[in-house]
């Protein structure tokens, strides 16, 4: 067999080509969908027809799409965001049911966004609303990154990464104790207003906002995309990673450091979406039947946003919180895997 | 090739070896062999710088390993653990393509070259056929075979293994170490394995380094069969090893 053949040969081939090309095609077409459905009283056709400069209510048209194209733009970057960020947490942990939020990055944030929400009124400081909607964010992000920086810390001393493992998941702990003494203390008001924020939103990101979370996030797709030959070789564990020349705890540290960036972020802005970066990967190496993370980094971020859009879709015409959405969509593949993990053991 | 000098390993109080110093040539298999529990593979792990000894120095081609970089380090030595990788989806040759990692640059770009040692490292342990498999539906000899390959697309001068043979009957065992000896020999490497096979370790290596806690011996394999080391060491009620071994070299004189 001649070398050159080889090119690509496993990594991608035509099979991942045409997977690419198809979630390529339904990524445009879901956008569509979602910027011509939702709750505004203006039908898809009134819309176009608008748009083109035909019929009336133009201007009415151009606000109802600006809102509608920012908050699918913030699902596209939840998608790709917690799908990059879950693949990662899976290869590192070696671990199937591994997700972005394992090492206590959501309870962190929820911690962060509880000490604005719960912790604030307690104290007797009253909020005007943009202050708040931003502080939260913010906060939820300082809590996010503080829990993974501890963990980061601590796991300096632990080799093992089922070490690192148990410290996210006590950390995890320590802080929703911490979150339900605060709700236990809270007045009802308060309570529901974080039990929304917990219960996960895209719609409310706006535009500026949006593009904040956009930013973060592709720094954090960029840290990803660093780590695809580190994590390429975690695929054979620690110990062969370290015997073909990967410094182990740097390239712990850069993905951690990445999944921050990305599940912090869109804790932050969004709250806790549950299940997208921990089915996503499997959709991803179902589709493309590939483990090389130079096929399936790209191929979890389409498909995540193709998810993502999927569920805002029916999340707008539902009208339900997008969490409960994302956990009817994500059960049944987790179930998947599961059964197909017993099957082969 | 590989120089120890003065080496203590151990957990804790417990030592397993006090200041054990040998030399392992170039060109030449090694078997590593010892009781259970006697540190063999605490020394493979100190040997490849997967770990630290307590006390003493392990050396390469003259150069400390502890002062390697990982890169360099990788180029240098490597290793074949007991971690069974079954992962589906996983490619054999991607497997084997990852032991150009210390070569490749930052995401793993092969070269046509780096793309020919694979080939040809699939090559050597009889395993081109199975390229195209995924490593979840190989037998645990395949798998062994894949990752042998993998080390020796790593193109170092030292290649450690980990209990290559367990897991495998009697004629794969044999293969096994037959290829490893051959490599060892035609190449010019350095191999080094643990083994429970006594048998099969004096029949095909070249030297045999004997766990006799805390002291470890190095000796060429004719002279290691000569000497009483290695019944006292595996001495057993109700087993006549002294015998065992007695007949091992006289057949092994005859063969």
């Amino acid at each position: 067999m001649n070398a050159a053949t080889h090119h690509g040969s496993t990594t991608c081939g035509r099979r991942g080509g045409m997977a690419f090309a198809v979630l390529g095609v339904l990524l445009a077409v879901l956008l569509a969908v979602d910027l011509l459905t939702g709750d505004s009283g203006m039908s898809p056709r009134d819309l176009i027809a608008a748009l083109s400069g035909r019929g009336e209510g133009a201007p009415l048209a151009g606000t109802i799409l600006g809102i509608r194209a920012t908050r699918a733009a913030v699902a596209v970057i939840v998608g790709a965001a917690l799908s990059a960020g879950g693949l990662q947490m899976q290869t590192v942990f070696r671990n199937p049911l591994a997700d972005p939020y394992l090492l206590g990055i959501s309870s962190g944030a929820s911690l962060g966004a509880a000490l604005m929400m719960l912790g604030l009124p307690l104290l007797g400081a009253g909020l005007s609303s943009t202050a708040l909607s931003l502080g939260i964010a913010g906060a939820a992000w300082v809590g996010a990154a503080a829990v993974l920086v501890a963990v980061g810390i601590v796991s300096r001393w632990v080799k093992n990464i089922l070490g690192v493992l148990i410290i996210g998941v006590m950390f995890g702990y320590v802080a929703s104790a911490i979150i339900q003494i605060l709700q236990y203390l809270s007045s009802a008001e308060s309570l529901k207003l974080f039990s929304l924020w917990s219960m996960g939103a895209i719609g409310n990101v706006t535009a500026p906002k949006a593009v904040v979370m956009a930013v973060i996030v592709a720094a954090g797709l960029v840290l990803a995309v660093i780590s695809i030959k580190p994590l390429n070789l975690l695929l054979l564990g620690e110990d062969y990673a370290r015997s073909m020349g990967l410094d182990v705890r740097r390239s712990r540290t850069l993905i951690f450091t990445s999944v921050t960036l990305l599940a912090g972020t869109t804790t932050a802005f969004c709250g806790p979406v549950g299940f997208i970066g921990l089915a996503v990967p499997h959709v991803a190496r179902m589709i493309f039947a590939n483990a090389d993370h130079r096929v399936l980094l790209p191929g979890s971020i389409v498909v995540g946003m193709d998810m993502m859009l999927v569920c805002d879709i029916l999340a707008k015409n539902l009208v339900l919180p997008v969490n409960s959405i994302t956990a009817l969509m994500g059960i049944p593949v987790i179930l998947w895997v599961i059964f197909r993990n017993l099957r082969i053991v | 090739m590989i120089a120890l000098d003065d080496i203590t390993i151990g957990y804790g109080r417990d030592i397993l070896l006090r200041g054990a110093s040998c030399r392992i040539e170039a060109g030449k298999a090694t078997a590593l062999l010892g009781r259970n529990g006697a540190g063999k593979s605490t020394l493979l792990r100190v040997m490849s710088g997967m770990a630290k000894p307590i006390a003493g120095t392990v050396s390469v081609g003259g150069r400390d390993i502890a002062a390697m970089r990982p890169r360099e380090l990788s180029r240098t030595v490597s290793l074949v653990t007991t971690e069974r990788v079954r992962m589906p989806n996983l490619y054999c040759r991607d497997v084997v393509a990852l032991g150009r990692a210390p070569y490749t640059n930052w995401v793993g770009r092969m070269s046509d070259r780096d793309y020919e040692i694979v080939e040809q490292s699939l090559a050597l342990v009889g395993m081109s056929a199975y390229a195209r498999r995924t490593m979840d539906t190989m037998s645990d000899g395949e798998c062994q075979r894949i990752m042998i390959a993998r080390a020796l697309a790593q193109d170092t001068q030292v290649i450690m293994l980990d209990e290559p043979t367990s897991f495998l009957d009697l004629p794969n065992r044999y293969e096994l170490v037959s290829l490893l000896a051959t490599t060892a020999r035609e190449r010019g490497k350095c191999v080094l394995f643990s083994t429970h096979e006594l048998d099969i370790a004096l029949m095909l290596c070249d030297t045999v380094m004997l766990f006799d806690n805390p002291s470890l011996l190095c000796l060429p394999t004719s002279e290691m069969l000569a000497c009483d080391r290695l019944a006292q060491v595996f001495d057993t009620r109700g087993f006549d090893m002294r015998g065992y071994l007695r007949s091992f070299a006289a057949r092994q004189g005859r063969g």
